[in-house]
């Protein structure tokens, strides 16, 4: 890992100054993505701004939902019981992800900013166009089982790898972002990550200098009946193959809203707005299930060696349909 | 598994020792940002919590491991691992992947399992760092280590360090009452030797005796 200065701010506008006006500088919360990435010097920092005494803590109630701090760590907002209680599928996503060690480590700002698995980009002795913009992407005739059926362009297929923010742009959350001048916006989560098009590189809104304050929820019935079911190549401890995060509202057989995103095979957390519009106002029976499965995916572009998620991102979301709605 | 599994004497075959010499001509800063004034050390800067600090080049840093705070000098980029083997001595904690991904250098940090290798040591001053160490009382072993010996849960015991620490604190937070609990939330602890139903066996029979960390 090459050298860097180590910053330990107080207050966000130090923090996000510190970043903005130095180039090669980076905040560091958790360290678990980051400090992986500077070891294979795949990211390279002289500058790291520690923001683990900034005030972005807390997990609580409000009035219209969920707000979460974005320095709390993965392990505190995945048991807690207000998030256990009233919205399962965040609760799961967050336990079902890395290990009991890096949950306790990582930050849920941190972790909406993970980076992808993709072998190619991981490794600096291949080309990589979101490691080095234009340099190729050997991934697309390569070693692709892993990587996005949905998504992709010709520049990258690498996969979004997270859970949590499947769970959340499934929920409608949103990101508080604060800049260098203290000026805070709020952007959808739906619209925070990008897909690769031209510029792998940008990966999501987010400006240099600019902080991820808190994450929002809002509060809904189809939140309260929820569940994240992940597909891995091991029991536990491993990245989703596939992932389903669901929730439903159904009242007699009606189904009245629902929310579908899917992970492990987009490049950018999937919400399928598309399966959300044939489940609602349908009966809650299998045929719907399968019809908005086979919606959610409508659009996927499988390489040679990820054929095979496309069946099964549909068994997984019908299976989490089927055992949401079972649900009392 | 040799792959994953670098000697001691050459965990970092390319990168200087955070102690060497060569590395004594960087900058040595530390100080408040917005201060006219810098005070000389860390351990300064760490009771002014108030205020941010910085650290360039090679520094002192206190750490408190197993209860006794001890002074290192190194490198903001030098990981709580390396300090704890490199610095201090104490080579229980394992660098087995470097990249948290087998849980040899598990440690707990005031009270909480972490991967010490993903862990800055300058990040890591203030608080309270339980190594493999510092797990018996003298003698006397902790009831996790004498479980291992008497349910056999290691062949090679380069894992077992980690699997100690984090089958502690498994314990301490309640995630060990089934054994598929212990599998579940021992996840994060690879063993290529594969003891797992012996480490499951070890840590369960904690668990029923009662044992609070």
């Amino acid at each position: 890992m090459e050298n860097f200065t180590y910053l330990q701010a107080s207050q966000a506008k130090e923090a996000t100054a510190a970043v903005r006006d130095h180039k090669g500088a980076a905040f560091i919360a958790g360290g678990t993505t980051l400090l992986d990435l500077m070891k294979l010097n795949v990211e390279n920092h002289n500058q790291l701004v520690d923001i683990n005494m900034l005030a972005f803590k807390g997990v609580e109630q409000t009035a219209d939902g969920l707000r979460i701090g974005a320095l709390e760590r993965m392990s505190d907002v995945g048991e807690n019981p207000l998030v256990m209680q009233q919205y399962p599928v965040i609760s799961q996503s967050l336990l079902q992800a890395a290990s009991p060690q890096l949950r306790n480590m990582a930050s849920i700002g941190g972790n909406l900013l993970q980076r992808t698995r993709c072998g190619y980009f991981r490794d600096t002795a291949f080309p990589c166009n979101k490691r080095q913009p234009g340099s190729g992407c050997p991934a697309q005739e390569g070693e692709n089982r892993n990587l996005a059926i949905l998504g992709g362009s010709k520049a990258c297929i690498a996969t979004y790898p997270g859970d949590l923010a499947v769970a959340l742009v499934a929920l409608d959350a949103v990101v508080l972002l604060e800049n260098a001048k203290g000026k805070q916006r709020r952007v959808p989560l739906l619209d925070f990550h990008l897909v690769p098009g031209n510029t792998p590189q940008r990966e999501t809104v987010i400006e240099p200098g600019e902080l991820i304050v808190s994450v929002t929820v809002p509060a809904a019935a189809h939140a309260r009946k929820s569940m994240y079911l992940k597909v891995r190549d091991r029991a536990s401890y491993a990245f989703a193959l596939v992932s389903a995060a669901v929730g439903l509202d159904v009242q007699g057989s009606q189904i009245r809203s629902a929310r579908v995103a899917l992970g492990g095979v987009g490049t950018k957390p999937w919400r399928s707005l598309t399966a959300e519009k044939i489940l609602t106002g349908a009966p809650a029976t299998e045929a719907t299930f399968r019809a908005a499965a086979a919606a959610a995916v409508r659009d996927a572009q499988p390489r040679e060696q990820n054929r095979f998620k496309l069946e099964l991102a549909q068994n997984t979301l019908v299976r989490a349909l089927t055992d949401v709605a079972a649900k009392a | 598994m040799t792959d994953h599994f670098t000697p001691d004497s050459a965990a970092q075959p390319d990168g200087p020792a955070p102690n060497d010499g060569r590395r004594s001509f960087i900058k040595q800063a530390t100080g408040l940002l917005g201060l006219a004034l810098a005070p000389p050390l860390v351990g300064q800067a760490e009771r002014l919590t108030a205020l941010s600090k910085k650290v360039a080049g090679v520094s002192e840093m206190k750490l408190k491991v197993n209860g006794t705070v001890r002074t290192i000098k190194a490198e903001p980029r030098t990981t709580l691992l390396d300090a704890l083997r490199e610095n201090l001595d104490l080579t229980g904690s394992k660098k087995g992947c470097d990249h948290g991904q087998c849980g040899a250098c598990t440690v707990l940090v005031d009270g909480r399992r972490v991967n010490s290798c993903l862990t800055l040591a300058v990040m890591s001053q203030g608080k309270e760092i339980t190594t493999v160490e510092g797990l018996a009382k003298g003698e006397e072993l902790h009831p996790l280590q004498q479980a291992f010996i008497e349910h056999d849960g290691f062949q090679c015991g380069y894992c077992t360090p980690g699997q100690l620490m984090s089958g502690v604190a498994c314990l301490k937070e309640g995630h060990a009452k089934t054994d598929g609990d212990v599998r579940e939330w021992m996840s994060g602890n690879l063993c290529r030797c594969g003891a797992y139903p012996n480490i499951v066996a070890a840590i369960r029979q904690v668990e029923k005796s009662g044992f609070k960390s």
